[in-house]
């Protein structure tokens, strides 16, 4: 589960990387991405399993669209662009769950019986369940991948370079906004995965991304704003976290354990785990 | 220079003078009682957003989490009154310090955190409020608390005949709010926020007292959206944690200021006015279908709005009259 948090949060962590944006709009893209999941297998019978692709393509559209729509604009404000984004990210978000509830009406659904849903696995003795198991191996994946991408591609050296001085990569000749167009992108294909398979465990409603934005966003200022790495420790510790909290307080108290470990966490270190600003 | 900014704060105050008079005679003509509901909500919303704007417009601390002071004024108002037979007036001055030194004791540590970890630390703080009342036998749980109606007087502050006394106080409180930030605004106080907002260091350098200012505001903001919260409960007269101390509800306090103009003196207003009104309205004509299409409107008008005024509404009236002037 911590991988999954991991996975959800590292989208956000390389948005807010590349342009100190926080996309509020984040756990609308998860939920989005467990609908694309959700149709695909109730229409085309496509099982999660095939569909993650699909998904993350889905969700890089929607990435970029968003960024080339709206935030482009919020970030040419010239007051308050802290603000601007917020909100501008927020009201995304709440269009997005409103057009969810119109289009898929508020009922809970799920997938059942995908080649994953409900089975366990033995691992030295211990059973653990299926989906969690390969969404922790997608996201590590998922995360090498990412990884070799920033570092070895051209287009990964464009990324970086556009965060570290978006001025200066203008006069080389790279287009700003191609490249923040294609980490937004990268950010949404990253959670349209999650959300894949999150679709496999879990139920799927118009609301269902609020609770794990929050987690993403704990995720991510945990490990440190920017650090794609610190995201994907940040998600370990919430998974850790979250399951010993679960085993000394009652479950609706679980998520306490976790924002409590964020808040001692940036008391001590004000920049996160592996923040470095 | 200095004449045009007396001038300019006197002609704020007699035109706030103004529309509140004006505010006070419009229930007297208007008798429909769901709009005078949205009268009541609207300066309530007026309110808060004036009170979150002290500490997040002026003094610069992005504050998500304001629904937990909303909440303690709520939650302490109620117990006192359900449990305990305390008149709401003594709950609300109780919920109000009581949240004033939770926002202090809260800063101590928050306030040293910058930008987006700030914001973050307020949003996780109230949804541990959150869940700590959600688990709260004692203070009903999930489930909330039913406030019972004893009387209906200015001593209960209960009314259920009529819906004016509420949309009074509604009005009182806005007020109050908005001649606080007035009178904040060229205070010693006013000018260390600014400050503080603009760049702590310089003004840590120049001798402000960075961290008291903060913690300053903090404790205003906080009393007086308690004040909100315990007006809220009494008027409703049912609370539940998810409704009063919700991250939703957070963003709808910062929302009126944010639309109308943040760290301004007359944005939180102008917020509320256009916004209240619309999101109720939207939500009974086209949202009784509970089809999210209220949702979809209030979303997309809260996206173009920060997109094309990022200074907020407010900015349209003075760039009209300051015409020519960079902004």
């Amino acid at each position: 589960m911590g991988l999954l948090y991991g996975l959800i949060a590292v989208g956000l962590a390389l948005i807010f990387g590349l342009m100190d944006v926080v996309n509020f709009a984040h756990g609308e893209f998860l939920m989005l991405a467990m609908y694309v999941t959700f149709f695909l297998f109730t229409f085309f019978a496509i099982d999660p399993l095939l569909s993650a692709p699909l998904a993350a393509a889905a969700l890089f559209v929607v990435g970029a669209a968003v960024y080339l729509v709206i935030v482009r604009f919020a970030m040419r404000a010239k007051a308050n662009v802290g603000m601007v984004q917020i909100f501008a990210t927020f009201g995304l978000a709440i269009v997005m769950r409103g057009l969810a509830q119109l289009f898929f009406t508020a009922d809970y659904r799920s997938v059942p019986n995908s080649w994953l849903g409900g089975k366990t696995v033995s691992v030295a003795g211990i059973f653990l369940p299926q989906p969690q198991l390969f969404g922790a191996l997608v996201a590590i994946a998922a995360f090498g991948g990412l990884y070799l991408f920033i570092n070895r591609t051209d287009f990964g050296r464009a990324l970086e370079a556009t965060r570290e001085d978006p001025g200066a990569v203008a006069l080389v000749g790279i287009d700003k906004n191609r490249v923040f167009a294609l980490g937004w992108g990268i950010g949404g294909a990253l959670v349209g995965l999650a959300g894949a398979i999150m679709a496999t465990f879990f139920y799927i409603y118009p609301d269902v991304g609020a609770s794990f934005a929050l987690i993403a966003y704990v995720t991510v200022a945990l490990g440190g704003f920017g650090s794609v790495f610190g995201a994907f420790a940040g998600g370990i510790i919430v998974g850790l976290v979250e399951a010993t909290t679960a085993l000394i307080l009652p479950p609706s108290l679980k998520s306490v354990g976790i924002y409590a470990v964020y808040l001692l966490v940036v008391f001590i270190r004000p920049r996160g785990l592996f923040g470095s600003m | 220079m200095d004449t045009n900014f007396v001038e300019r704060r006197r002609r704020d105050l007699i035109t706030a003078a103004g529309l509140a008079a004006v505010a006070a005679i419009v229930p007297l003509f208007v008798k429909d009682v769901y709009v005078q509901n949205i009268m009541v909500l609207t300066l309530m919303y007026a309110a808060l957003s004036q009170s979150w704007n002290i500490l997040s417009g002026y003094c610069g601390q992005i504050s998500l989490g304001h629904a937990l002071y909303f909440g303690l004024g709520a939650y302490t108002t109620a117990l006192l009154f359900t449990k305990f037979g305390v008149l709401p007036w003594f709950g609300m001055i109780a919920g109000g310090l009581i949240s004033a030194v939770i926002a202090m004791a809260l800063g101590y540590p928050c306030f040293r955190l910058g930008g987006h970890y700030f914001a973050i630390a307020t949003i996780v703080i109230a949804e541990i409020g959150l869940l700590l009342i959600q688990n709260w036998d004692w203070a009903g749980a999930a489930l909330g608390i039913d406030i019972p109606v004893r009387g209906d007087s200015w001593l209960k502050f209960q009314f259920t005949r009529s819906k004016l006394p509420y949309f009074y106080f509604a009005l009182a409180l806005a007020c109050v709010a908005w001649f606080v930030t007035w009178w904040l605004e060229d205070s010693k106080w006013g000018y260390w926020w600014r400050a503080v907002k603009d760049n702590p260091q310089a003004a840590e350098s120049l001798g402000v007292v960075v961290f008291n200012s903060k913690m300053g505001a903090a404790a205003v903001s906080a009393f007086l959206v308690a004040v909100g919260g315990s007006f809220y409960a009494q008027f409703v007269s049912y609370i539940d944690p998810g409704s009063v101390m919700g991250f939703q509800f957070s963003l709808l306090m910062a929302l009126p200021a944010v639309l109308g103009g943040i760290g301004t003196l007359w944005g939180p207003l102008l917020g509320a006015v256009i916004l209240i009104p619309l999101t109720e309205l939207t939500r009974s004509y086209i949202g009784g279908s509970g089809r999210g299409v209220d949702l979809i409107v209030y979303g997309t008008l809260i996206v173009l709005i920060s997109l094309a005024l990022p200074q907020g509404l407010v900015s349209l009236f003075s760039r009209s009259k300051a015409k020519g002037a960079t902004r």
